[in-house]
């Protein structure tokens, strides 16, 4: 065929087409629905694909969810911080009283209380069990405190400058913010955080590979009519079109099945968890997966399957030549 | 008039053999009804692969439709086939769905539009003659039927080429004369057709052009009523 009669041969193909949006549209409506009803037609074989795609999938998730329940229930806690002056065992509480006249004109704070000595020693023999060893010593070892609540809502850095400066004063041995417990906490979430991503990561990889293989199989099983759509004419992005929207819904009800799981997991739990928030006064309820994150367990099952999909019929389209 | 097909000086072997076919120079004219015969093995089938770009050849030069097939790249091989109608000894048809689906098969992927595929699938079939067969699977047809059913999947995008490999090979006689019956009235509205077969009995009567392989060599013979139409093949 010269340029010129290919040209207008094209023209005349051209003419019976609907432009390329609605082309576009019934093409991939058509494959959409015809894929689906394979799906369906194949059920079970293809729910078992999507459940190990799901369980999968739900184990990072899971693990995000806990996460950020911790991370919910410990920035509650925020709120019950509090700062401690150990002050020298000279201070007299005279001088003491004149520190927490200070202390309360200062902005940020929001309450001081003296702790005596002798009321230092009675807390902890009461909450420590270690009271008849005490009454061994002849002396008091605890030293008198000042605990400082700073007003909520106040900047860490703003708390942080204040334990700095009180620690100078004279009277006071030693200032400590009550909060390096929760420091490491937060930067052992910040681990766990990096660790979920990193097993979402490894998980995507065995995701792609599950696809793969299932798909690998469907154009085994389908080499011969692979070869009569050559032979007609079809192109590759033709024949490969039914296996990708394949992975697609591998991937979507993978999805759907790993929030399934999540969402189980949270209801299972959430008895549990009311009743251990309970027993520390609070009333905390526990969280389902996040929207974002549920959106995006969803549109990565998608795209791992449509990847997987990808990958294997690219390898093995070439492969399957008419002979 | 141009030709649809041209071979010049061809030979093709396949790796490890010897020459399949032999330099072989023939044309084919736009509109012209031709048989090709000769034993299996002769090249019959190779000669229906280099024209539909299944195998490329050796040496010499293949023009089909005015184009020089060693131009085509192998990412313009789908739009090269969509030119060419085939038919298949073995029917190639899909089981897994009904006669108006594999009919249909290669108006879909040239993306015609809906009401365009139905209204020209059972022009096809009404073609064929399986008119009111559009739902029913392939398996339950009969061979001739199935035939056809691959006859009106090869004429439904309108190909200005068909080539058909031993179309009735797998048919009863009178199968294979509504086959060949079917193959002259698509020439008549001026398809080019070009038909592999061994069944000489079956064409000696029809006045069409036969061009017979020996051992992958060219020899000419041709009806009579062809004869004042003699092209020197040289």
């Amino acid at each position: 065929m010269t340029s010129a009669s290919a040209k207008s041969g094209a023209k005349q193909g051209a003419e019976l087409r609907p432009n390329f949006l609605a082309r576009f549209a019934q093409g991939h409506a058509r494959e959409m629905a015809f894929t689906l009803g394979r799906f369906y037609r194949n059920l079970s074989g293809a729910l078992l694909t999507c459940f190990v795609i799901g369980i999968t999938l739900a184990l990072p998730a899971s693990l995000h969810t806990m996460v950020q329940n911790i991370n919910a229930v410990s920035y509650s806690w925020e709120s019950t911080l509090q700062a401690s002056l150990f002050l020298k065992d000279s201070t007299t509480p005279e001088q003491a009283q004149a520190v927490i006249a200070k202390l309360k004109t200062r902005p940020g704070v929001a309450e001081a209380i003296y702790i005596t000595r002798d009321q230092s020693l009675q807390e902890f023999k009461a909450l420590s069990g270690f009271g008849a060893a005490l009454d061994l010593l002849e002396t008091n070892p605890l030293p008198a405190v000042i605990t400082i609540t700073p007003v909520k809502g106040v900047q860490r850095a703003t708390i942080d400058a204040l334990v700095v400066e009180l620690g100078a004063l004279p009277e006071v041995e030693v200032a400590k913010l009550d909060r390096q417990w929760l420091d490491r906490l937060y930067a052992v979430l910040a681990l766990i955080q990096r660790l979920v991503l990193l097993i979402a990561g490894v998980l995507s990889l065995a995701v792609i590979v599950i696809v793969g293989n299932t798909i690998r199989l469907d154009i085994e099983a389908k080499r011969a009519e692979i070869v009569v759509m050559k032979l007609i004419g079809a192109t590759n992005g033709f024949i490969r079109r039914p296996f990708l929207y394949t992975g697609l819904w591998y991937g979507l009800v993978g999805g759907a099945i790993a929030w399934g799981l999540v969402f189980a997991a949270v209801f299972a739990l959430s008895q549990p968890a009311r009743e251990l928030a309970g027993l520390y006064g609070s009333d905390y309820q526990l969280q389902g997966l996040p929207l974002d994150a549920t959106l995006a367990m969803f549109a990565l099952g998608i795209a791992l399957g449509w990847i997987g999909a990808w990958w294997t019929v690219s390898r093995h389209l070439r492969e399957i030549e008419p002979q | 008039m141009a030709d649809i097909i041209h071979f010049h000086r061809v030979s093709h072997r396949y790796e490890g053999s010897g020459d399949v076919l032999s330099d072989v120079t023939f044309t084919l004219a736009k509109g012209e009804m031709a048989f090709l015969t000769g034993t299996s093995g002769a090249g019959k089938s190779t000669l229906l692969k280099l024209v539909a770009l299944l195998e490329r050849p050796t040496r010499g030069q293949v023009m089909v439709n005015g184009q020089n097939i060693s131009s085509v790249k192998s990412r313009q091989i789908p739009a090269f086939r969509q030119q060419i109608g085939v038919v298949f000894q073995n029917f190639n048809l899909l089981y897994d769905r009904p006669v108006f689906d594999n009919v249909a098969l290669p108006l879909v992927i040239r993306s015609i539009g809906h009401d365009d595929i139905g209204r020209r699938v059972r022009a096809a079939l009404d073609a064929v003659g399986l008119l009111g067969k559009e739902k029913v699977m392939p398996m339950t047809l009969s061979g001739g039927e199935q035939q056809r059913v691959g006859i009106a999947r090869a004429i439904v995008a309108k190909p200005q080429l068909l080539l058909a490999d031993e179309p009735t090979g797998n048919l009863d006689p009178v199968m294979a004369l509504e086959v060949m019956e079917l193959f002259r009235r698509f020439n008549e509205v001026g398809v080019s057709v070009l038909v592999a077969t061994h069944a000489v009995g079956l064409i000696k009567k029809l006045p069409y052009r036969v061009i017979h392989l020996d051992k992958g060599q060219l020899s000419t013979r041709q009806s009579p009523e062809m004869m004042e139409k003699t092209v020197d093949f040289g």
